[in-house]
């Protein structure tokens, strides 16, 4: 700067100087002041957490711990999560509390003399697996978790500072297997992850008593008992059951195969947690003949004379409907039922229309989610053009996927009169979570509703349902035998049969249903793998089993009073019945 | 210690040891002290849940003292011509380095911060803080010397570049610190109040924004203000430390909050002091740095550089800012902020970066007998002595 020293303006320089210095200065005063003020703050808020919220609440916690210990009173820490039972009262799920054990190495003083109490508690534990853990240099390693009272007895002998206990709760499934798919599982914090557990998680949690199903512990057995023994003995991929009380729509009994311990559901695979009954899709075949026959006589006035044309195979485009053991004449509409002709089922959906029959199917629910209180609920997969082609083979149970409960219920429907039935699995109907909807909601006229009982009766005294009778019972049923969907087309090996029955069949009060995937034919059933031979005599002995369980009076023997007798003379094939009959399918 | 040194002792080192704020050291050291004594507590459950040898941090703390204090140290004994040209060298590269890192940078929870050195990694923005600090007041100062010189503009200019970079890392929390350093500075400065109200203004619509653009920053203040909306985990631990402390603590290493603290060690590093030395010593600690803060702002009052001052100033708003927002987050008055407690909490670069800023706070605030580090002041004393001789 070359300015004369005199000039005003280096004098005017060095004031402001000393001006913005003092300014600085100010504003310094006025910064260090904010500073400390928000130091203060802090200062405050500590000593409100460690004083006021800390140590005076541990002072208040303490005193009242002792007055509690004065008076007798437990407190109680946890919520315990509510039981699950079943409509009788049987407990299908309920939560222990257990303790479980872990060390802080760091107390442990003789690693060796602790590893080999513990060893001696705990006979399994290995001895160097526990002296490693119990060297580790951190302040805490799992022992072992969920441990018994004994045990942890045993433990409290040792006597050792740094083996320490944490209280938890444990959900425990007295039924195991039992119905393990719609009870569902926790995970080890005891959060709901599957079925009932999951989709009432919050319920269970906060509710004060138990929460009751309208599963029936015994005739679940029965059902397990019976699907396991047809699972086995004809090597099946999978299988499922359900038993239904149609005039209310309560799950009386579920399962699915391959199944799970509800206790250990990480060690299970993927295919035993797949709920088939509710979350599976599948192409179920002949059952879907009870609803085309029902739109039939629903919508169009035919009289059960009608015949239809079954003497070839029927060509649609590049399509080829045939039937599994052809009759090769014209069949009435008892026959097309009675011997599960795809041919006459195809014919008859075609003369009901495309859109009656969508219709049709869309009031039973078959297009849509069935509505049931857990979460795994498989959507149904509907062709994505409907053509002429998928009204067909709608008929007889192609071209359409629906969860197999899904067509029980749409069954029932029918068989329970005609209004609309909806499933559930919850006893108390104010816990439900859904809404009830309308129940008044027709579907079939009763006249159709009796028409189909009667077919259905009539498959089982003279047709491919042969072996689910039980004398006295009047059982009636539709069987299914469809091939399942390969890389090449439909697979003539790869079977899903399947049988749902319904009794007492003058008033159905009991739907039971069976469904084996991918059976493979015996010795016992002449290599057959259909459903009149492998489902319908697991449904015959279910039904045999739960008839006295559930009070259903049958029939004295010798009764002749038949449901079905009116519908006898429109079967042409009498004279063949002996030999036929073994190739029931 | 005195004895060491005569008064009429005229060596450099003699000179230092009267001149420096011995104080401030001793407090420095404190906070040192204070520091490895909460890593020893703190790091072995964070070392041993992320799988490395318990002793891993404490080890590398204690060997990062020892290059961070002869910084420390050195810095110390410039004049304050040489501490803006050191900041001005530390700055240009830890801009370019921070470019660098943008675009070569290893991302380390959610952010590109830091750079890879064989040995260690370094996180550059770090050093950019205290460099700016000077910098800016060299600018700042430079201008009210030579009012041709467009000193204000290009501070501005340069809090501009350096902001950008650490909102493109995206780094908030040091962004927050820069700018309220810049704040400080300017106040300081003596701009009219409207601009530096202007400024503040633009600095929370800033804030704002970042809410907005930052789901991170969104989710964090979300949870600031409603506790129960989301996941507050460690700020739940640390009140919870806080009161388990209480007011004489569980002593050192006897915490068990701390266990369940994933950054007990660095970010929440309060809480664990509060949790094992209790309320007392979380006081002094407290009092430490309101001290630092307090008696450097003091020292300032006595000296007329004008450089030094702005310097200083902002040099101690960045300690004492970066203190206060590590406290407040540990005792939830502020959203937490993941920033370390300087000198005490552990990580490389913070604690290198402090040591350069406080060694340029001791090495500013010595006392003199006249020093100017702006060009042309000198002149001017100069010539208006040879006038008035």
């Amino acid at each position: 700067m070359s300015t004369h020293p005199f000039s005003r303006k280096a004098v005017k320089i060095k004031g402001s100087r000393r001006s913005a210095l003092d300014l600085a200065r100010g504003r310094l005063v006025l910064i260090s002041a904010v500073f400390s003020l928000a130091y203060i703050l802090i200062a405050a808020r500590v000593v409100d957490l460690s004083l006021i919220q800390g140590e005076l609440q541990h002072y208040a916690e303490s005193e009242a711990v002792e007055s509690d210990e004065e008076t007798g009173a437990i407190v109680e820490e946890q919520v315990r999560r509510a039981d699950i039972l079943d409509r009788n009262g049987v407990l299908l799920a309920t939560s222990l509390e257990m303790a479980s054990l872990y060390a802080d190495p760091v107390m442990v003083a003789d690693p060796v003399a602790v590893a080999e109490g513990l060893v001696r508690v705990f006979p399994d534990m290995i001895y160097g697996d526990m002296l490693q853990k119990l060297q580790r240099k951190s302040r805490f390693v799992w022992l072992r978790r969920n441990i018994t009272p004994q045990e942890q007895y045993g433990v409290l002998e040792l006597g050792q500072p740094g083996l320490k206990f944490e209280k938890g709760q444990r959900r425990i499934y007295p039924q195991g297997m039992l119905a393990a798919h719609f009870i569902g599982y926790t995970n080890i914090d005891g959060k709901g992850l599957a079925g009932v557990e999951r989709s009432f998680d919050s319920f269970l949690n906060e509710a004060a008593g138990p929460l009751a199903l309208t599963l029936d512990i015994r005739l679940q057995y029965i059902l397990s008992r019976e699907i396991r023994t047809a699972f086995e003995k004809f090597s099946a991929q999978g299988a499922v059951g359900v038993v239904l009380d149609i005039t209310n729509g309560e799950i009386l009994a579920a399962t699915s195969l391959p199944s799970f311990d509800p206790h250990d559901p990480g060690g299970a695979d993927q295919k035993a947690l797949f709920n088939r009954l509710t979350l599976g899709v599948y192409e179920l075949g002949s059952p879907f003949k009870i609803f085309s026959t029902a739109a039939l006589l629903e919508t169009l006035d035919v009289p059960m004379g009608k015949t239809f044309d079954a003497r070839k195979p029927l060509k649609h485009g590049r399509f080829h409907i045939s039937d599994f053991h052809p009759e090769k004449r014209r069949l009435t509409v008892p026959e097309v039922f009675v011997y599960s002709s795809n041919i006459g089922a195809a014919l008859m959906g075609e003369m009901v229309g495309t859109e009656a029959l969508k219709d049709f199917y869309k009031d039973l629910g078959l297009f849509s989610s069935l509505s049931l209180e857990i979460g795994e609920i498989g959507h149904p997969i509907l062709p994505e053009t409907w053509r002429d082609i998928n009204t067909l083979t709608a008929s007889y149970g192609h071209g359409i996927a629906v969860s197999p409960l899904q067509m029980v219920v749409a069954a029932s429907t029918i068989m329970g009169g005609g209004t609309l039935l909806q499933p559930t699995l919850i006893l108390d109907k104010n816990k439900a979570e859904k809404p009830r909807e309308n129940l008044d909601l027709r579907v079939v006229s009763p006249q159709t509703a009796h028409r189909l009982r009667q077919l259905m009766r009539l498959t089982v005294t003279n047709g491919t349902g042969a072996k689910a009778d039980v004398p006295g019972y009047r059982v009636g049923g539709k069987t299914g035998t469809a091939e399942k969907p390969g890389p090449k087309g439909y697979d003539r090996k790869r079977l899903l049969s399947s049988f749902i029955g319904f009794f007492p069949m003058e008033a159905p009060r009991y739907a039971v249903f069976v469904m084996l995937d991918e059976p493979k034919g015996t010795k016992d059933s002449f290599n057959y793998a259909t459903g009149g031979w492998v489902a319908a005599p697991a449904v015959g002995r279910i039904i045999a089993s739960m008839g006295p369980l559930l009070g259903v009076r049958p029939l004295p023997d010798g009764t002749t009073d038949d449901l079905a007798v009116s519908l006898k003379h429109y079967l042409h094939k009498e004279e063949k019945k002996g030999k036929k009959s073994l190739a029931s399918y | 210690m005195t004895a060491l040194f005569s008064r009429a002792d005229q060596s450099i080192l003699g000179r230092w040891w009267w001149t420096v704020d011995r104080t401030m050291l001793a407090a420095f050291f404190a906070l040192i002290i204070f520091g490895i004594v909460l890593v020893m507590a703190a790091s072995p459950p964070v070392a041993e849940r992320i799988g490395l040898d318990q002793y891993h941090f404490i080890k590398r703390h204690l060997i990062m003292l020892g290059p961070a204090l002869l910084l420390m140290f050195s810095v110390s004994f410039l004049t304050p011509r040489m501490v803006w040209r050191l900041a001005s060298l530390v700055l240009a590269g830890g801009i370019l380095a921070m470019i660098v890192v943008l675009f070569t940078g290893m991302e380390i929870k959610g952010a590109q911060r830091w750079i890879h050195l064989p040995g260690f990694s370094l996180q550059p923005s770090e050093f950019v803080k205290p460099a700016f600090a000077v910098v800016a007041a060299w600018f700042m100062t430079f201008q009210t010397e030579r009012p041709e010189f467009r000193g204000n503009r290009m501070a501005a200019g340069v809090f501009l570049c350096v902001i950008s970079l650490l909102l493109l890392q995206p780094d908030l929390g040091m962004t927050v610190v820069v700018s309220c350093i810049y704040g400080a500075q300017i106040f300081m400065a003596g701009f009219p109040l409207w601009i530096v109200v202007v400024l503040a203004v633009l600095g929370l619509t800033g804030l704002v924004t970042a809410y907005f653009v930052f789901d991170h920053v969104q989710s964090r203040i979300d949870r600031f203000l409603d506790p129960s909306a989301g996941d507050s985990y460690q700020v739940k631990k640390a009140l919870e430390a806080f009161q388990e402390g209480g007011l004489w603590g569980a002593g050192p290493g006897q915490g068990t909050v701390k266990l369940q603290l994933p950054d007990a060690h660095a970010d929440f590093i309060f809480a664990v002091a509060g949790e094992e030395l209790g309320l007392v010593f979380v006081l002094l600690l407290i009092m430490l740095f309101a001290f630092v803060l307090l008696r450097g702002f003091n020292r300032l009052m006595e000296c007329d550089d004008m450089f030094v001052v702005l310097a200083t100033g902002g040099l101690l708003v960045m300690f004492g800012m970066q203190a206060l927002v590590h406290m407040g987050s540990s005792v939830h008055l502020l959203p937490a902020k993941g920033m370390t407690l300087p000198f005490i909490s552990y990580g490389g670069s913070s604690l290198l970066s402090v040591s350069l800023a406080m060694g340029m706070v001791l090495a500013l605030t010595r006392r003199r007998v006249r020093s100017g580090v702006a060009g042309g002041r000198r002149r001017v004393v100069k010539g208006i002595r040879k006038g008035t001789g």
